[in-house]
């Protein structure tokens, strides 16, 4: 029977096209922008997920406390506190594996006679020390290679900073000169895209050199990157670590002037922040799907005018109340429904959009479209019962019709 | 003597207009037995259409009783009612009454619907049942690409869907050239004749009503006079 319903449905919406399609465009409108909005951000969770995977569960990062997180790479956006002293204070937790400390400084970086202000960093002058930093990072050649022993001018760049993201008007090739604070550094590594934009646009020099030419005080440190022994958990590490560098920096509980960061830490607050990012602009996006749903109740209502007489005849040849009922719910549903399904490949098309203009404008491949068959069934039948929900009170006023007052109608 | 198989006791039905009471019928009494062709006549206002209404199980009265085949049909709900009239009822209207988006062969096929009948029986059903009235080729056609004599004719079939004990009729030539009309009440008189169908016909023209074995005459809302026509 509903199958049939579902045919007098189809063929109620082709015998009113024009208005199905206009009453669909709402709900398409409202679908697509929902599943975009989901699409991107899930992929873009699943981005920053996967790039912190990327350095690992067994390591940790000791910075001097931020006013603000998100004015420049971590370590860099705080006058420093931290000194080669807490280097050995962390080094004498128990569980800890290596410690390597680094420099992250805003320097004058000339190419080409191209003078740009921008961050530079350091990379350990010991074997150990460069292990750690580079797994921590991930840095990958594509070019050249990265710092070893005995490296004092030289220098490897992020693949943005090869590939005119900083410089402009030239790309900077393997042999080439740069300039930090004047003194000159050759390249000798670029890394490979990583598609996070502040891991392509980073200038890494020799600890030593970096010190030598920014004048920086033997001591300093900015960032403390900190390995664990193996099977032993990061964060009761990061925890004791906390403790040592109260009780060296003679702090209370709440007062302490750094702070330890652990790989998921850093995930969950950034997952929570997306996630309040996603509902508010799904919340926004809600309200145009509300606004459909109201086209579909409107649409519907003129239906049942429209078809008072139809209405009649149907309940003459022996349609019952909930037979009108079902045939009214089910093409208001199949209203959402197929705006929905319109709607879900338009939002998968936009944000598979947005995913290649990020990669190809941006250079970015943290914001990706993410796809499940969970969302498109989901967005599909969320319109399809939005359709259906609208529809209800055009079909309750059908569906309680007097045949023979609805038979009298023109 | 057959069975009554539509009995109508006292019924009256009162409508309100604004302050005003109507009373479309007065303690209307009628008896039709299984198999009879029966005409109602009466000038306009005089409750034909109000009771037929109430004879199809369109409607329920204001008081009074209705028995259809010896069940007490007056306190039916909607839905109850819905259900008896797909089974036992076909209707005739003046005005066709087909849905204008379906064709020819939906509009048979509708009733069948209702009543859970399956596909492939319904759609073989509705094909015999407009071959029977002629209309076999035209199966595919949307009632706005068929004639009024045509249109009639699918209402006919479609009034045969379910093989209702009764047929009714309410001016079902009015809107039909004389020739057509004709037509249509020679089809009616041989489903009475040759399937022993329960007919009834609202008319006002007494040529039309001799067709019938009996004419029954509505005044005021109640029967003022019964008539039988010998053929």
């Amino acid at each position: 029977m509903i199958k049939d319903y579902i045919k007098v449905g189809v063929s109620n919406l082709l015998h009113r096209r024009m208005r199905s399609w206009l009453t669909m465009i709402g709900i398409f409108i409202g679908i697509a922008t929902v599943v975009a909005l989901i699409s991107l951000g899930q992929g873009m969770k699943e981005a920053i997920g996967n790039v912190f995977l990327n350095i690992g569960s067994d390591k940790l990062a000791v910075m001097a406390k931020s006013s603000s997180q998100f004015s420049g790479p971590p370590g860099s956006s705080a006058a420093s506190n931290l000194t080669t002293h807490d280097v050995d204070v962390i080094k004498r937790v128990q569980g800890v594996d290596v410690v390597g400390a680094r420099l992250i400084k805003p320097a004058k970086l000339e190419f080409n006679k191209e003078v740009k202000f921008y961050f530079a960093a350091s990379m350990p002058d010991d074997e150990e020390g460069r292990k750690l930093i580079t797994e921590f990072n991930h840095y990958e050649p594509e070019k050249g290679r990265l710092l070893k022993n005995g490296d004092k001018f030289k220098v490897f760049i992020g693949n943005s900073v090869a590939n005119k993201g900083v410089f402009k008007k030239k790309n900077i090739e393997l042999g080439n000169k740069i300039k930090i604070n004047d003194a000159e550094f050759d390249v000798v590594g670029i890394l490979k895209k990583s598609g996070n934009p502040q891991q392509d646009r980073v200038v890494i020099v020799p600890e030593d050199a970096l010190r030598e030419v920014l004048k920086i005080d033997k001591k300093k440190v900015d960032v403390i990157a900190v390995k664990v022994q193996k099977g032993i958990d990061v964060n009761n590490v990061a925890r004791e670590i906390e403790n040592a560098m109260r009780r060296d920096r003679d702090l209370d509980i709440g007062k302490e002037d750094f702070q330890v960061q652990t790989p998921q830490q850093i995930l969950s607050i950034l997952d929570n922040i997306l996630t309040i990012v996603e509902i508010v602009l799904i919340g926004i996006a809600a309200i145009s799907l509300l606004v459909g749903g109201i086209g579909i109740a409107n649409t519907m209502y003129t239906a049942v005018i429209e078809r008072t007489k139809e209405i009649g005849i149907m309940k003459s040849v022996g349609g019952r109340n909930r037979d009108i009922l079902l045939i009214f719910i089910i093409e208001s549903g199949m209203l959402g429904a197929i705006g929905g399904l319109i709607g879900v490949v338009l939002g998968f098309g936009l944000s598979y959009g947005v995913e290649l203009a990020a990669k190809n404008i941006i250079g970015t491949n943290l914001i990706e479209a993410y796809f499940s068959y969970y969302l498109f069934f989901g967005a599909l039948l969320f319109s399809f019962v939005i359709g259906a929900i609208f529809g209800v009170m055009p079909a309750k006023q059908a569906s309680s019709l007097q045949p023979v007052e609805a038979l009298r109608s023109k | 003597m057959n069975k009554s198989i539509i009995k109508l006791e006292n019924v009256w039905k009162v409508y309100k207009m604004g302050d005003t009471d109507v009373k479309a019928l007065q303690g209307l009494g009628l008896d039709i037995k299984e198999g009879e062709f029966v005409a109602i006549m009466g000038p306009s206002g005089s409750g034909k259409s109000t009771a037929v209404n109430m004879i199809g199980c369109l409607d329920v009265p204001t008081k009074g009783k209705i028995f259809l085949d010896g069940h007490d049909i007056s306190k039916l709900s909607e839905s109850e009612l819905a259900q008896i009239r797909g089974r036992k009822i076909g209707f005739i209207f003046q005005q066709f009454n087909l849905i204008p988006t379906m064709t020819a062969l939906e509009n048979v096929m509708l009733p069948m619907i209702f009543q859970g009948v399956d596909e492939n029986k319904r759609i073989a059903r509705a094909i015999q049942l407009l071959e029977l009235v002629d209309l076999g080729e035209r199966i595919n056609h949307k009632p706005t690409e068929l004639s009024g004599g045509q249109q009639q004719r699918v209402a006919i079939a479609r009034a045969l869907a379910n093989n209702p004990e009764v047929i009714i009729a309410d001016e079902p030539t009015g809107n039909l050239d004389s020739k057509t009309g004709t037509n249509v009440l020679e089809f009616l008189e041989k489903l009475h004749r040759k399937e022993g169908k329960t007919i009834v016909m609202v008319t006002h023209d007494a040529n039309l009503s001799k067709i019938a074995e009996r004419t029954e005459f509505l005044k005021d809302g109640r029967i003022v006079k019964s008539l039988s026509n010998h053929r």
